[in-house]
């Protein structure tokens, strides 16, 4: 199950004289959801149409399934399922019409009336291209990438300028599609939908990945800090809790304690210490760091920047 | 060529959908051609004054010209808004093969040319007679013929407008310019030299000339010059379209 459907290796892509992508490398395994995750610009897209076959790399090699997606043409584009940043179809074509045309004109395909149907867009399926919402319109093209059962499937920016409904239910049918054995590779510059969907990450920024992990995995080696915030009027706490094992720093806010180390049992020892000491605790609750964290750290910069 | 006729049928439908679509194609050239019909023929006191000899042979041409110059600004512009919108890119990321897209909207244009004609003669009859009804299938083929040459140029242009915006007045631009030096309003031999130069080198010269000459009813053969160097603009801009031609 672990080996590599894809391989990246020392990729660079350039613009004339702006380089997007530079010297990048990932591979990806059969059946996970993989995310390159980064802020606009960081050469996400770039990279994904070089794995698509619709760019080709100045320098550096891709494999996809084991073939070449510049070079191989039809053989790789039957084989993969693509959904494109900001694309569009013709305005007045149906949405009937454009599952019924994709079915044609690949070799082997889903029922498009089920496909439809499990897409939420059956009763859509008269109306125009250009009358879907953002949502309808997500879900369609999520339908044509997935149309000819594709072994992996190419997503750039699939819920941006989704509301977060929409966008919770377009992460379920990514699930979906990873539950049918399938290899998903996204963009994303959301860092909680890296979160909550990508089994593994890779952060790009300024055409580089900076790293490749799960998100835990990244969170646990770039932010290993632990964060808990007691509030008590107790005068001595603050004394207490700085001598606990691991505790580098304690900043008092009013009645509110925050309490900063790296001992992974760290609110364990905070709970025990309050409770040894029958403090009088107000509120209580833990911080745990997340990909946002990572980015700031690795970075110096918040991805929203 | 997989996709083809799929994809040809379906762009079919979508632009008959479009509001303005067929009636800018279809119903305005068949508009004007009735109104000037009607004028010129008012006009006209006998049959050898200028106005019915206009109406004669270079009524029926100017139209013919006019559906194929409507043809390639449309299809400009189509190709500009399908880049423009990432239509281009997403087809180009399924095994169509990019020559058949390109080839699909070639087929549309051409059926809704030939469509158009028909309804133009349908119309016309009471204002002209062609020679015979063998003269009406080559001047067809004819017009198919040269729009296809035409249209060839339309990729080149589409290769580089940067939006659709540009497309459709740059392709005016182009298009009515060479229309005027082509012969079809003045005979090519009053033009001052330089512009007879230019004149000779526009395919749309060689179109007028072929079409007006089956319309007059010679036969194919006393024009193989035309349809060569149609062709072979054709072959030439049809190469560089394919050299420049961005898909993004």
């Amino acid at each position: 199950m672990n080996d590599p459907v894809i391989r990246v290796s020392g990729i660079r892509k350039a613009y004339g004289p702006v380089v997007a992508v530079d010297e990048v490398s990932f591979e990806v395994r059969r059946g996970e959801i993989f995310g390159l995750v980064g802020p606009n610009g960081a050469g996400k897209t770039t990279t994904m149409e070089c794995l698509e076959g619709l760019r080709s790399p100045d320098r550096g090699h891709v494999s996809v399934l084991g073939l070449d997606p510049f070079r191989a043409g039809t053989a790789l584009k039957i084989k993969i399922g693509v959904q494109l940043q900001e694309a569009q179809l013709q305005k007045r074509l149906k949405v009937g019409e454009a599952v019924r045309f994709w079915a044609s004109i690949y070799p082997s395909t889903l029922d498009p009336e089920a496909l439809l149907e499990q897409l939420g867009l059956r009763e859509k399926r008269n109306a125009w291209f250009m009358t879907l919402s953002g949502g309808q319109k997500q879900r369609l093209f999520i339908a044509l990438a997935l149309i000819n059962d594709p072994e992996v499937v190419f997503l750039d920016e699939l819920t941006t300028g989704l509301d977060p409904q929409a966008r919770r239910a377009i992460w379920d049918l990514v699930r979906g599609i990873r539950e049918r054995g399938k290899t998903v590779v996204l963009t994303t510059h959301l860092m909680e939908e890296a979160e909550r969907l990508c089994d593994r990450v890779a952060i790009i920024e300024h055409g580089r990945v900076i790293d490749v992990d799960t998100p835990r995995g990244l969170v646990a080696r770039h932010c290993p800090d632990r964060m808990v915030v007691v509030a008590t009027a107790d005068a001595s706490a603050r004394e207490r809790f700085l001598v606990l094992p691991g505790v580098d720093a304690v900043d008092a806010d009013g009645t509110s304690m925050t309490i900063r180390g790296r001992n992974p049992a760290l609110v364990t020892d905070v709970i025990q210490c309050v409770s040894r000491h029958g403090m009088a605790v107000t509120d209580f609750h833990t911080t745990v760091p997340t990909l946002e964290d990572v980015f700031l750290r690795l970075t110096g910069h918040s991805i929203r920047d | 060529m997989k996709g083809l006729w799929q994809l040809t049928w379906l762009e079919i439908k979508i632009f008959a959908r479009e509001p303005l679509g067929l009636f800018g194609t279809i119903a305005i050239p068949v508009v004007v051609f009735l109104g000037l019909g009607r004028l010129m023929r008012g006009a006209a006191g006998s049959p050898g004054a200028p106005e019915a000899m206009f109406l004669k042979t270079g009524l029926p041409v100017l139209a013919a010209i006019l559906m194929s110059i409507s043809a390639v600004v449309s299809l400009v512009t189509i190709i500009a808004i399908y880049r423009e919108g990432g239509i281009l890119k997403r087809l180009r990321a399924t095994p169509l093969h990019p020559a058949t897209i390109l080839t699909a909207h070639v087929l549309v244009k051409l059926l809704f040319t030939a469509l158009t004609l028909a309804l133009l003669l349908a119309v016309g009859r009471r204002f002209y007679a062609p020679d015979s009804a063998a003269t009406l299938v080559r001047f067809a083929a004819a017009l198919l013929f040269s729009t296809a040459g035409v249209l060839s140029i339309g990729f080149l242009i589409a290769s580089v407008v940067p939006t659709a915006r540009f497309a459709q007045p740059l392709a005016g631009f182009i298009f009515y310019p060479m229309m005027a030096l082509s012969g079809l309003f003045f005979p090519i031999a009053l033009l001052p030299p330089w512009l007879r130069v230019a004149s000779r080198v526009m395919p749309m010269t060689y179109a007028v000339s072929l079409l007006q000459g089956v319309w007059r009813g010679e036969p194919l053969s006393f024009h193989l010059w035309d349809i060569a160097v149609i062709a072979l603009f054709a072959a030439l801009f049809t190469a560089l379209a394919s050299r420049f031609f961005k898909w993004d």
